[in-house]
């Protein structure tokens, strides 16, 4: 059964490793719902979180081939419940609907924030799940959105060794 | 020491005690070159006719010493001709490295002359590699490179070095590599997993041992020997494991997949414990997953955690190098003797011999046969020549009846079967075991994939033994046409053109034969004759393999013809 996996891999600070990690995707014929990768608490240590949906049985296999690249220190996967997941979100709205018109009090409802305004538009900002992320945009697009962009998920899973530990494994051996 | 990265790289290969290289320069490579030109007294050379002949033959080189093999390339055309090499070594676990010219790093990224993304395109395809710009940084690369190829599952590694870094000045210094923190070559091995794994393999009844090249990679052949004679486990080879334990041995029970034996085959599903060592159940050899050794429990030792419970779900999966755990297990396991259910496989191997075997190697047709070529072949080699083969029927008739007993004598073209292999890895094979007979078994389609190493042959003076099994059809293809496409051969009859006077033309020795009556003599004249001989040996037209697994079938339900 398809299900939404999320997948955190650390690996070295390397050229084209990025590379190497999709292509197992792709030889599995697999899509990326969506991917981050930034550096994590651990410098020069790097994190990607990809959410996929597919089969336990494929997802298995993935992560292990993941992990099996040279410059991959460690990778898992976890199921929703067992991560606590956020995705940001910017919205740019006429600064006209804003002042004028109804967006205000539903960017007060939704609890987003205002990073900018200008003469001609307003950016607006919230951090939520997806679907919180998809209602704001549904609302304000009744009044017009003139740009809508989503970060893709960043995951933080409940159970887990911290990573400063997997790496004083991995020097130990 | 003030030097020049090409220099460099030289210096690097010379240290990691590198004696041989297989290339073609070009362009972009021209630096390492020039650098190649003062260390031909202790670096030998092989100028090949084509960069996938260069990377087969540093495969061959590999797969028989144990040793790196090293091929240069330039650039561009030069390293995509590399490709289909690292492939067939990615997946059949060959430590290679190959270094690449590339084009002046400013030039990178603007489709310069001969540029390509060689590292873009070669990432599929390759265990690890790097692309370097500056001078400084090309020890470390070569470091890691010779590092990465040869540990934990082989593989092969790319080094791409652009020009400007082969000219840049850099004060050398050389660390080998032994260690990468996101790198664990060498698992340790879980002792609760052997205990369990011991546990079960002495219960059992009727236990059946399969080994692969793993064995070869972890230098287990003695190791196997000591765990096989004190279990009393019967065991079956893959393709690549062939010769890792002797042919001749009373427990050995045959060659496993598609065109294996009997035997094997049809007990994998008759079973109790099924121990893998070193093989990763390919499709070849499982035939139907949903149908393959239901019945017993699965053992599977391997040295790469993702090929465990990747095709065949394990019981008990052992992350492990092959030889730490035979050992292991040797230690800890009843001796036993398995008569009854010996009896079995031999039973079937009657079948076998009387259904297939006696008419293979003593037709009663005119016509020569290849079972009965490569048959007196082995009788006449002892099975101790190595043996390389191409891609196709002549390469399973070889498997089937080339009885290896060498020292990692058998050579092929597993994983990926490239067509077009044979003939430069056993170029490679022989360059690295100058003592031993090497004999290339190709067929006439294969052959022409890459004959223009005929012409490294002639120049390096490299004294392989080239023999042509000519059915005139592309065998393989045509016989699964004759099976499963209703005898509707489409484009696998092929048109030859006059092979010894080709080979003669490269001034090696060439003969063909015809005649049943002329092959004895022709094989002696092969094997002792000084230097390069091309024996063409005209065969049966429409010769099939069998027995055979079909694809979907069963293990269970190989037919014998």
């Amino acid at each position: 059964m398809e299900t939404v996996f999320n997948i955190s891999v650390f690996t070295e600070n390397s050229i084209g490793i990025l590379n190497r990690i999709t292509i197992i995707f792709t030889r599995r014929h697999l899509n990326i719902e969506s991917i981050t990768a930034s550096e994590s608490e651990v410098k020069g240590v790097y994190r990607y979180t990809i959410v996929v949906k597919t089969n336990l049985d494929q997802v298995k296999k993935v992560v292990a081939q993941i992990e099996k690249q040279v410059e991959v220190l460690k990778a898992f996967f976890h199921t929703d419940e067992q991560v606590v997941h956020q995705e940001i979100a910017l919205y740019k709205i006429t600064t006209e609907s804003f002042v004028n018109g109804g967006t205000e009090h539903i960017v007060r409802n939704h609890h987003a924030r205002i990073l900018t305004v200008d003469k001609e538009f307003t950016i607006i900002e919230k951090t939520g799940q997806p679907e919180e992320l998809q209602d704001l945009f549904n609302e304000l697009d009744q009044y017009g959105v003139l740009e809508f962009v989503r970060s893709g998920r960043v995951a933080i899973s409940k159970p887990m060794k911290t990573l400063e530990t997997y790496l004083k494994e991995l020097e130990a051996e | 020491m003030n030097i020049r990265g090409a220099e460099a790289v030289m210096h690097c290969l010379q240290i990691e005690k590198v004696d041989t290289i297989f290339g073609y320069p070009g362009g972009a490579i021209m630096p390492i070159y020039d650098a190649l030109y003062d260390f031909k007294d202790t670096i030998n050379h092989i100028l090949v006719r084509h960069e996938q002949g260069g990377i087969h033959a540093a495969q061959g080189y590999a797969r028989t010493s144990g040793k790196v093999g090293v091929c240069f390339a330039t650039s561009g055309p030069g390293a995509t001709n590399l490709i289909t090499g690292l492939a067939d070594a990615m997946i059949d676990s060959t430590p290679v490295v190959c270094v690449t010219g590339q084009v002046a790093s400013h030039l990178l990224g603007t489709d310069a002359f001969q540029e390509t993304d060689v590292i873009g395109i070669s990432m599929p395809v390759t265990k690890w590699n790097i692309q370097v710009t500056k001078a400084a940084d090309i020890p470390d690369a070569m470091a890691k490179a010779f590092y990465i190829a040869r540990s934990g599952r082989p593989g092969p590694v790319l080094v791409d070095i652009t020009k400007d870094a082969q000219f840049g000045m850099m004060d050398f210094e050389y660390k080998p590599c032994d260690k990468i923190r996101s790198y664990v070559p060498t698992p340790n091995i879980d002792l609760a997993r052997i205990n369990e794994s011991v546990e079960l393999l002495n219960a059992a009844q009727k236990p059946l041992m399969l080994i692969g090249q793993g064995i070869f990679l972890s230098n287990a052949e003695q190791e196997l020997m000591l765990f096989a004679e004190k279990s009393g486990i019967p065991i079956a080879s893959t393709l690549l494991g062939l010769g890792a334990f002797p042919a001749d041995h009373s427990l050995y029970v045959g060659y496993l997949g598609m065109h294996g034996n009997y035997a094997p085959n049809v007990l994998t599903n008759d079973c109790d414990v099924l121990l893998a060592v070193g093989m990763r159940f390919d499709d070849r050899v499982t035939g139907d997953v949903s149908q393959y050794a239901k019945q017993a429990k699965v053992i599977h030792i391997d040295i790469d955690k993702a090929e465990l419970n990747k095709i065949i779900p394990a019981d008990i999966a052992v992350h492990a190098d092959a030889k730490e755990a035979l050992t292991m297990l040797t230690e800890l396991i009843n001796p036993k003797q398995y008569a009854h259910w010996l009896q079995q496989f031999r039973d079937l191997e009657a079948v076998e011999k009387s259904e297939v075997v006696n008419e293979a190697i003593h037709p009663l047709s005119d016509q020569l046969k290849m079972a009965e070529v490569v048959n007196l072949l082995s009788e006449k080699t002892n099975g101790k020549a190595i043996v390389v083969t191409d891609v196709g029927q002549h390469q399973m008739i070889t498997s089937r009846y080339y009885k290896y007993k060498g020292q990692r004598n058998n050579v092929t073209s597993g994983g990926l079967g490239t067509m077009g292999f044979g003939l430069p890895a056993a170029i490679g094979a022989k360059l690295g075991n100058p003592e031993q007979t090497v004999v290339a078994i190709i067929g006439d389609g294969g052959f022409q994939m890459t004959i223009q190493e005929l012409g490294t042959i002639l120049q390096s003076q490299v004294d392989v033994k080239i023999m042509i099994l000519n059915n005139n059809f592309l065998g393989m293809v045509r016989q699964w046409q004759q099976l499963f496409f209703d005898r509707r051969y489409s484009f696998t009859e092929i048109v030859n053109p006059n092979f010894t006077a080709i080979a003669k033309g490269y001034s090696i020795e060439a003969i063909k034969i015809t005649e049943r009556g002329e092959l004895d003599q022709a094989l002696d004249n092969m094997l002792n004759s000084k230097g390069a001989f091309l024996l063409e040996v005209v065969v049966e037209q429409e010769e099939n393999v069998f027995p055979m697994v079909e694809t979907g079938a069963s293990v269970s339900e190989m037919r014998l013809k």
